[in-house]
């Protein structure tokens, strides 16, 4: 059993069509940079110099990784990632 | 020709034409116009600015237009009031009232950012225009798209008392009741704007459609005699107009029609939705949705969209960021309409109340020039006061029963 990541329809390009992919666990961070060493170039689309870019969002097991521990954030065997572009959109003022 | 070159990721600065685009392919930023404002500064003046016809395009140099203004051609321009009831009652020295109640022609704010999405919408070539909203938004896009000869598509979760879509609805649009919640709403539009060429006036229009929100900025200016106020208190539901009230004072240094723009900006919200004040205070840019719950409607947005950038202004500016109750909201509204006759919504009774407790803080300044947006009209949020106002005095048509009143009146006075 691995870490289940799931994949927004813009990245899926770079995961071959896969909606959901397999990732290694231990810090967030690590994860993706292990996922692009199978997938070239998602890295740098969801992260930049080592931190998640601001309008990604990446959730574990539903909780936002920002109220957890960030880049740092530990996930193990079974945990579900979640990567979410924050479309900026919106309403009012 | 207009004076647009592009728009920019604001985060990792990639390019992009002039499209209804609005976020960055590569890393999901969100896009914005950039000018050339060499080219604007040679083009524009206070001069030729002042000799032009009252409405928020005597600025069209600074708007993102390439033709001439295809909507909205009353809108802006609304008055800056001299609130000296209220600096009295405040304990400051100059205090002004942005005053968008009277906004033509739906009277809010919105009638400025729909004026500049609708134009763009033209020269994009849609001829159906869409939104999904609650409120303000939905009222601008229904009446400037019935005016604009737009096919016109509001969407709206169905569960909205019906009092609340009467000013929609008179414009006969297409009225789409979602099942669902508002974020349902918008989920399904983002979807829809994909699918659908329409002009999603707050999707993909919204690089273009924000950019109407500066106008506010430009008059203030214009009207304190081509100075930028000492400090300006915004509302903030998704943090974009602060961005735009502050962007708008900068342009205008850089275009060289100020010669000083050092405005402090201040975040209003309510307690019952804070996230962008909560950010301020605690100093950090991480913005922390919250489940909004106050009678502040219109700016009841939970995850605000442009939180980080309205937190960085509020920060580079020098300014602060502060919420109120409820009750304080409500207070507000009634402070203005007593001293200076102006029925605001309920994010003005925010402002207002948010502005009398920087100034009890210490952070705004008592010989201060301050400037307080009042961004929409009190007749659209009646609903907010019920319970809340005092009664009438009932009498019989008979001038004893009359005078037996006045005596009352006149005793407690």
């Amino acid at each position: 059993m691995a870490v289940k990541v799931r994949i927004p329809t813009p990245l899926q390009r770079l995961t071959e069509g896969k909606a959901e992919v397999e990732g290694k666990p231990g810090k967030i961070i690590d994860l993706i940079n292990d996922l692009d060493s199978r997938y070239p170039g998602l890295a740098e689309r969801v992260s930049e110099n080592g931190k998640i870019r601001r309008f990604v969002n990446i959730y574990v097991n539903e909780e936002d990784i920002r109220f957890l521990d960030g880049e740092n954030t530990e996930v193990k065997d079974g945990d579900e990632v979640s990567i979410v572009p924050a479309i900026a959109g919106g309403r009012g003022i | 020709m207009g004076f647009v070159s592009g728009l920019k990721c604001r985060e990792c600065g990639r390019e992009y034409a002039v499209e209804p685009i609005y976020v960055c392919e590569f890393c999901f930023g969100p896009l914005e116009v950039v000018y050339d404002y060499q080219r604007i500064k040679k083009a524009i003046s206070k001069k030729r600015i002042e000799n032009r016809d009252e409405n928020l395009w005597r600025y069209k140099e600074l708007l993102p237009i390439d033709g001439e203004p295809q909507a909205g051609l009353y809108s802006g321009f609304t008055p800056l009031v001299k609130a000296n009831n209220l600096a009295k009652e405040l304990g400051v020295k100059e205090l002004y009232i942005k005053d968008d109640t009277v906004a033509h022609p739906t009277f809010s704010f919105k009638d400025r950012v729909v004026a500049v999405a609708l134009t763009k919408a033209k020269e994009f070539g849609f001829d159906t225009v869409a939104c999904a909203s609650t409120g303000n938004l939905a009222h601008s896009v229904s009446a400037q798209g019935a005016k604009a000869g737009f096919d016109r598509f509001i969407f709206i979760p169905a569960s909205l008392e019906p009092s609340k879509i009467v000013s929609s609805q008179i414009f006969v649009p297409n009225l789409i009741a979602v099942d669902g919640n508002y974020d349902d709403v918008n989920r399904l539009c983002s979807e829809i704007a994909n699918k659908y060429r329409w002009a999603f006036v707050n999707i993909n229009i919204r690089p273009f459609y924000a950019e109407g929100s500066k106008t506010i900025g430009f008059e203030i200016a214009e009207q304190l005699g081509w100075k930028a106020p000492d400090n300006v208190v915004v509302p903030c539901a998704s943090g974009s107009l602060l961005t735009k009230i502050w962007k708008a004072f900068k342009e205008l240094k850089e275009v060289g029609i100020l010669k000083e723009a050092r405005t402090r900006v201040f975040a209003a919200q309510a307690l019952g939705c804070n996230p962008i004040a909560t950010a301020i205070k605690n100093d950090t840019d991480v913005i922390r949705p919250v489940k909004p719950d106050t009678i502040a409607k219109s700016l009841a947005i939970g995850n605000p969209a442009d939180g980080y950038y309205a937190y960085k202004a509020v920060k580079e500016s020098g300014g602060y960021g502060e919420d109120v109750t409820d009750e304080e909201i409500v207070e507000g509204m009634k402070m203005l309409a007593r001293t200076e006759g102006i029925f605001a919504e309920t994010a003005g009774g925010v402002t207002v109340a948010v502005t009398r407790k920087l100034i009890e803080q210490g952070y705004i300044g008592k010989n201060e020039v301050t400037v307080i947006c009042v961004t929409g009209n009190g007749l659209k949020t009646k609903e907010a006061l019920d319970g809340r106002m005092h009664e009438p005095k009932y009498i019989k048509p008979t001038l004893d029963s009359f005078e037996e009143v006045l005596q009352e009146i006149r005793k407690n006075q």
